[in-house]
């Protein structure tokens, strides 16, 4: 939802890449869907799994498109620069119109009591992200933070023998190729 | 010919050792996936586990026909238990570091084409089907897991101990995959699977000359076996209640 | 000398394409290894297609024309200038 839009981002290679990207992420969404169905249909268990699955991701899910754009440093240069479509808060919006009619149509509920279709405003009615939350994450804060970083740099520097010994490999056989010319 | 392919039990075993042999490996490589030392790595390695993944679902989808008992590719996979495995020991060897991880997929890799391309002339057709399919795939990875170790063999001091450290530990399991037993012998004498004498030739020769371009040295040291006749080793159990663990807490769920 | 990896600018010719045409760029540590990761990242191994890559430091890219400042590049990189490379097709319709 982000992303189909920054396809035409002013900044090229974000725009190249997020073409590519979109094409992948179209299937996950599907792939996403199609395994919460299984869920439903399944055993009890299984329904409870989807449930705690949405009750868990939802307001993480909401606060991916970023502060609301009152509180949004550089959301109106981004997007007077064309770097950026939509707003944080449209994107949010459409994002709730696309997904509480998906999790009604599974049989799961959204964790949220103010949600409420609004036949005014032709847009569903949500409740307020939990902004501190949502500034802690953004400060490295989350619950699995510190594990993710742990890993990528363990992977990172478990691997530089490798990164190194191919670079070795790849001189030697340059200079094996000079030296023969 | 076409045999009778029910409930033909050396017929059985073939797909399931070559299924489970694709499957534990699969399994075990897939684990890198987002660890390894760069993301073009990473992707290379994750595309070959879903490959070996890919495979077992016809090798063990053939086998369950075979049986007759209405056990599918994922009650092979999920529900026995290790002593119903009938991979080679080398497949359930720990993934190490990443240089035993790669020495592990090309000892594989240089058994797995030349038998794969064998069994495209197996008498049995639905044999002869998923290695023709199978064999693209195996061609590849020899290629990549090939070029790999002589890269790193011939590389730095570190990559080079570090692969010769990796060499010593799995040289011992590859001999198993070549190794005839009386299964294999009968698979032999009627056509569906090729003479292993044949394949063991092969695999010898590939792996001699690529170690000694990777300036590496083979390892002095008895054959390790026993996984083809369900015989494994303690490293097979974890790798297996990872790999179960949802069909086992869940039982009769479908996902 | 630097152990990093260099960047590489992937050029593919589909089966039936009339040219090469930029698709990404990628690490690898020499010409023949960026072939092969190419060939896992771009083409998900796709036979019949003709890859080619170049380091993007051997790239040499003319200066973008927009005098428009807020799209001047803020380096030297021939890789991040959004001019240098054709907008794929398939934009147009999406």
């Amino acid at each position: 939802m982000n992303q189909v839009p920054l396809q035409r981002c002013s900044y090229g290679p974000y725009s190249r890449a997020m073409i590519r990207i979109c094409k992948e992420e179209s299937f996950h969404q599907r792939q996403g869907y199609d395994i919460m169905m299984k869920l439903v249909k399944g055993t009890d268990a299984q329904k409870e799994m989807a449930q705690d699955a949405l009750n868990r991701w939802w307001w993480p899910s909401l606060m991916m498109f970023g502060p609301s754009d009152a509180d949004s440093v550089h959301s109106a240069q981004s997007m007077a620069w064309g770097i950026k479509q939509d707003s944080n808060d449209d994107l949010r919006q459409k994002f709730v119109d696309q997904t509480v009619p998906q999790a009604d149509y599974l049989g799961l509920k959204v964790p949220d009591p103010d949600v409420k279709w609004n036949e005014a405003k032709g847009h569903y009615d949500f409740g307020e992200v939990d902004w501190n939350e949502f500034y802690e994450v953004l400060k490295g804060n989350g619950p699995c933070n510190a594990e993710r970083m742990a890993a990528r740099q363990n992977a990172w520097n478990d691997g530089k023998w490798f990164r190194d010994g191919l670079m070795a490999h790849a001189r030697k056989r340059e200079a094996r190729k000079m030296a023969a010319e | 010919m076409t045999v009778d392919v029910k409930t033909d039990s050396a017929l059985f075993e073939l797909a399931l050792r070559m299924g489970d042999n694709t499957l534990i490996l699969g399994q075990q490589v897939s684990a890198w996936c987002g660890l390894a030392p760069i993301l073009e790595e990473d992707i290379a390695l994750a595309n070959t586990a879903l490959d070996l993944i890919g495979q077992t679902k016809l090798w063990l989808g053939f086998a369950g026909e075979i049986e007759g008992k209405g056990r599918g590719a994922d009650d092979l996979a999920f529900l026995r238990d290790a002593r119903a495995f009938r991979n080679v020991l080398l497949v359930e060897q720990p993934n190490g570091d990443f240089g035993q991880t790669l020495m592990r997929q090309y000892l594989f890799d240089a058994w797995h084409l030349p038998m794969l391309t064998a069994l495209k002339t197996s008498t049995e057709k639905r044999v002869a089907d998923i290695a023709e399919k199978s064999a693209k795939e195996a061609a590849y990875h020899l290629e990549r897991s090939e070029d790999l170790i002589i890269r790193l063999g011939d590389g730095s001091d570190e990559s080079h101990q570090r692969m010769q450290t990796a060499l010593d530990a799995l040289w011992p399991f590859a001999g198993e995959l070549t190794e005839a037993d009386e299964t294999d012998n009968e698979l032999a004498k009627r056509g569906l699977a090729p003479d292993l004498s044949g394949i063991k030739k092969q695999h010898e020769s590939r792996m001699r000359s690529a170690l000694k371009e990777a300036t590496l040295e083979i390892p002095d040291a008895a054959i390790r076996k026993g996984g083809k006749q369900g015989m494994h080793s303690e490293g097979l159990g974890y790798i297996l209640s990872d790999m179960q663990w949802l069909q086992r807490a869940y039982p009769g769920a479908k996902w | 000398m630097s152990n990093e990896w260099p960047l590489w600018e992937v050029f593919i010719r589909g089966q039936h394409g009339l040219s090469h045409r930029h698709v990404g760029s990628l690490h690898a540590p020499d010409a023949e290894m960026a072939i092969n990761n190419a060939r896992d990242v771009y083409t998900r191994r796709n036979e019949g297609v003709s890859i080619w890559v170049v380091q993007s430091k051997d790239i040499s890219a003319s200066a973008p024309g927009d005098k428009e400042p807020l799209y001047e590049p803020s380096n030297s990189k021939v890789y991040r200038h959004p001019t240098f490379f054709d907008i794929p097709d398939e934009v147009g319709h999406m």
